[in-house]
């Protein structure tokens, strides 16, 4: 850990510090707190470590104030407010030990309290993007720092001592003088009458005291309970006179209820009602889908109930939709020219005069997010109030669509955020949230929808499909051009009609932002309409560019006779922050180029790390293969190579896999080290399995069965993780998301390397039993 | 009316014979340690314990488990300290811990039939329940930890 440091380093922070945005915080006084900075304008401490980050322009920004955040009780407990949501990235335990090793505390003495959605008070809480760590370390540590200082001022206070003679040590302040100590409990109701101090003037600690920051030896708050089934997920949430609410959706997205027969249902033993769910029409951004809910004593008889039921369903516009004829489309579309995103020197020339064009197209199709925990929320309306329990990923967001669509005021709704059972993006849409409360509010009583893993797969907002076409020019051994055509139905689809192109926030995950050195460089989006909801998933786009990229790298590398790590390396070219001004909107993952930009030296690095430590080039047993890739997403670096055996009948299995990422500044790197020996599971059931298909506008998957994931006989043997160092002041970045997308391109490159067959359409499926 | 010990409490049932165990463990007696996932046995979030055999509760219907005694996760152990839990906690095996609960009973079982299992049965024993956060290779580091003393 290397992030901000003693006062001296601090000098001049003042000046550079900018706390905008001052009609928003004159708002918070009117709410009664007065004393909150919401930084709307960019975090910067001390000119020497100026790292700036997007985190004030998120919707409500970032509020530091130590008492939106943290309590001290009489006895000592330090109760600490986490804010973002916990679906296992660990984030509900390490934003709170951040304010935690600030202030000094002592983490067995701290409680950790989860904040309920409302982003006035505590600012953003979208719990995506890989954001947690890399937007609130610098917060947490100047409301930990607050607190330290305003139980230190009371300290003083007492002691009728200067205030620089007492210092904060494990959860008492002391003053080393008359080796006088007291409590933070002792002072907890003193401290809460000091004035918060200005972010400016904070005293941050050394990193080299540090406790807790970048050692890992922290296990989640949650540990305990979660090992005897104490942990309460979404659908844990027991109200008195709960109703239990199961739905039958259109089966066509943007179709709608015709008629329904409930007479069967209504017969089955434990059901209570039938009625109808209002749906929104196509695009219905995260409104509920609408359909027949079938409600009862039990989730089973719901259920049960719901088999029972007959229902005429009006497809609507994308009942046509067909998973084999989509695909032809968009490789059509992918092979003419289309919108151009990027543009540097002449990539037609350039491909006309090179000796050799290496073309690559690559399929990836839609797959489904299938958390352990499908969807469900509980919803207690009464009259114009709402209470929600759900595992929910963007509580704030939750709390104005219930409030819209209760058309009730957002301060009557309090969204209460359970533990999450995974979300990979799924949670961020509170579509199931809205239905509990619309439910609740017609039928007077506390009601819990639950999805069942059918619901989840085939009304999911699901990855999209895509088609990634790459053509290179190599001239004398060298790249000299590079089209990229990328062509997918876009998120933006969700909430506008008519949308084409990919946004820019899709463009900006690895095909605009792609860092090879390369004089010819054409970026394309072809168009494409999408015919169901598209979401976001685990590293959203970057998974297929990914994938087409370090592929083709490793085909390149083929046609010229090259090692495949020497060819990648050759192609991200010189140390450098890659200059993107040819690019409109770069976007960057919402942060600002100055602090975080694509830095070459960091992408090498990552590459030669897992190069050594994973021993590209040794010798493996026949049937075997390595391959490698490198991709940075959310503004970190990762870098994977996998080995693959592949047996006489096709069937692979993968011995070891060694990944390397390099995200910065850290909080806690076991947690890293299990974020990324999951994403290369989860790497590892896309590419052999992940694929959602329709016919006439039905999703064809259902369950676990035929939308099969990896399982443990089937799990890398060996999974090693390196994390670097990170280098002086390097701003933290994103930790959840990276690690996905280098693996699928890794292990297909492995392939190849022990059979000689190139794969480009995932998944991998029975290709390799032809 | 069906009659069934949970975590070694009497408790009946007289609704519906066929409703899944599941559903009555989760929804009527409110033990909802006991997770749905998938509802077809596909997952293992819903593993117990019925005698002292691993079975799926979203499909073993309360009439199956009559007169027998069903063990579920809070049921394990008086404060959470069975060897297997321990081991959990000991290698920091969850993520978001959903699925944690079905794979300690799985192991739990695993165990109780066989106290020291190879790598090639751990796996094998494990197979049924899945992990989407990918915690395997921690799940068998846990179990193989259990298994020779925590």
């Amino acid at each position: 850990m290397n992030i901000m440091t003693n006062s001296s380093k601090l000098r001049g922070f003042e000046r550079a510090v900018r706390v905008e945005n001052v009609s928003r915080r004159a708002i918070l006084k009117g709410l009664g707190l007065a004393g909150g900075f919401v930084l709307a304008a960019p975090i910067l401490s001390r000119p020497a470590f100026a790292y700036e980050t997007g985190a004030g322009k998120m919707p409500h920004g970032v509020v530091v104030d130590p008492r939106v955040f943290v309590a001290i009780a009489a006895d000592g407990t330090v109760t600490i407010l986490a804010h973002r949501a916990e679906m296992g990235t660990g984030v509900r335990t390490s934003l709170p030990l951040i304010v935690a090793e600030e202030m000094e505390a002592d983490w067995t003495r701290v409680h950790v309290q989860q904040a309920h959605g409302d982003e006035t008070k505590f600012g953003n809480q979208d719990t995506d993007g890989s954001r947690s760590t890399r937007h609130y370390l610098l917060p947490m540590r100047q409301i930990g720092a607050s607190a330290r200082t305003m139980l230190e001022q009371a300290a003083a206070k007492r002691w009728n001592v200067p205030v620089m003679e007492v210092k904060a040590v494990k959860h008492e302040v002391v003053h080393d003088a008359t080796g006088r100590r007291l409590g933070f409990g002792d002072l907890a109701a003193d401290a809460a009458k000091e004035s918060v101090p200005a972010v400016e003037g904070l005293k941050l600690k050394d990193p080299k005291d540090f406790r807790y920051l970048g050692k890992g030896e922290v296990s989640i708050v949650d540990l305990h309970d979660i090992t005897t089934g104490a942990a309460r997920y979404g659908g844990d949430v027991r109200l008195p006179g709960m109703k239990y609410a199961v739905i039958a959706r259109p089966p066509v997205t943007g179709g709608k209820l015709v008629s329904f027969d409930a007479a069967a249902a209504q017969k089955v033993s434990g059901v209570e009602k039938v009625m109808e769910v209002k749906g929104w029409p196509w695009p219905s951004k995260f409104q509920p889908l609408g359909g027949v809910a079938v409600i009862a004593r039990n989730t089973g008889a719901a259920i049960k109930g719901r088999d029972a039921l007959k229902i005429v369903w009006d497809d609507g516009a994308n009942a046509k939709y067909e998973s084999v004829a989509y695909r032809a489309e968009l490789e059509a579309a992918a092979r003419a020219p289309g919108l151009v995103v990027r543009k540097e020197g002449d990539v037609d020339g350039a491909l006309k005069s090179a000796d050799k064009v290496v073309v690559g197209e690559y399929y990836l199709p839609h797959f489904a997010h299938v958390s352990m925990e499908p969807p469900v929320a509980v919803a207690d309306v009464k009259g114009d109030k709402a209470e929600i329990w759900a595992p929910v990923q963007s509580p704030g967001g939750t709390r104005e669509d219930v409030a819209k669509t209760l058309e009730i005021p957002i301060e009557n709704v309090t969204v209460n955020v359970t533990l999450l059972g995974g979300g990979f993006g799924r949670k961020s849409k509170c579509d199931f949230a809205l239905e509990a409360a619309l439910l609740s509010k017609e039928l007077g009583a506390p009601v819990k929808v639950q999805w069942t893993r059918e619901d989840d797969i085939q009304h999911d907002f699901l990855h999209t499909v895509s088609v990634e076409r790459i053509e290179a020019g190599l001239k004398d051994g060298k790249v000299i051009a590079w089209r990229h055509r990328s062509v997918a139905p876009s998120i933006a689809s969700t909430f506008a009609a008519g949308t084409v192109h990919q946004a820019p926030f899709e463009l900006g995950m690895g095909l605009i932002d792609v860092p090879f050195e390369i004089a010819n460089i054409q970026c394309e989006n072809p168009e494409a309409a999408a015919h169901t909801r598209i979401g976001w998933f685990r590293s959203v786009s970057n998974i297929p560019r990914a994938f087409a990229i370090q592929s083709m790298v490793a085909e390149i590398a083929q046609a010229a006779g090259r090692d495949p790590k020497d060819m990648l390396l050759e192609m991200i070219g010189s140390p450098r922050h890659v200059d993107l001004s040819s690019v409109k909107d770069l976007w960057n993952y919402g942060e600002p180029y100055s602090s975080y930009p694509i830095d070459t030296a960091r992408l090498r690095k990552v590459v030669e790390l897992v190069a050594d430590k994973g021993g590209w080039g040794r010798s493996v047993p026949k049937g075997h293969g390595l391959g490698i890739a490198v991709h940075r997403s959310f503004v970190s670096y990762i870098a994977t190579i996998v080995e693959v055996a592949v047996d006489e009948k096709g069937k692979l299995t993968v011995p070891r896999v060694d990944t390397a990422i390099d995200c910065g500044t850290y909080v806690n790197p076991e947690r890293i080290s299990s974020q990324i020996e999951g994403a290369a599971i989860m790497g590892l059931s896309l590419a052999k399995y992940g694929e959602v298909t329709f016919k006439d506008g039905r999703v064809q998957q259902k369950n676990y069965d035929d939308f099969p994931v990896v399982r443990m006989d089937e799990s890398p043997l060996i999974t090693n993780v390196y994390i670097v160092p990170p280098a002086a002041d390097t701003p933290p970045s994103g930790v959840g998301e990276p690690g996905v997308p280098p693996f699928a391109p890794a292990l297909i490159n492995a392939i190849f390397a022990a059979t000689g067959k190139r794969i480009r359409a995932l998944p991998i499926g029975k290709q390799l039993e032809a | 009316m069906i009659k069934l010990k949970i975590n070694g409490q009497e408790q009946s049932w007289d609704g519906d014979p066929n409703l899944p165990l599941l559903w009555f463990l989760r929804d009527e007696v409110g033990l909802t340690g006991t997770k749905f996932g998938c509802g077809q046995a596909l997952c293992g979030a819903c593993t117990v314990m019925v005698d002292n055999d691993a079975v799926r509760a979203c499909i073993t219907s309360v009439s199956d488990v009559a007169d027998r005694q069903v063990t579920t996760i809070e049921g394990l152990h008086p404060t959470g300290d069975h060897p297997v839990q321990k081991a959990w906690r000991q290698v920091n095996v969850p993520q978001c811990g959903f699925c944690q609960a079905g794979q300690i009973m799985q192991a739990a079982a695993l165990l109780a039939s066989n106290a020291k299992p190879s790598h090639d049965q751990i796996r094998e024993a494990m197979a049924g329940n899945i992990c989407r956060c990918g915690c395997y290779q921690r799940i068998e580091n846990a179990v193989h930890l259990a298994s020779t003393g925590v």
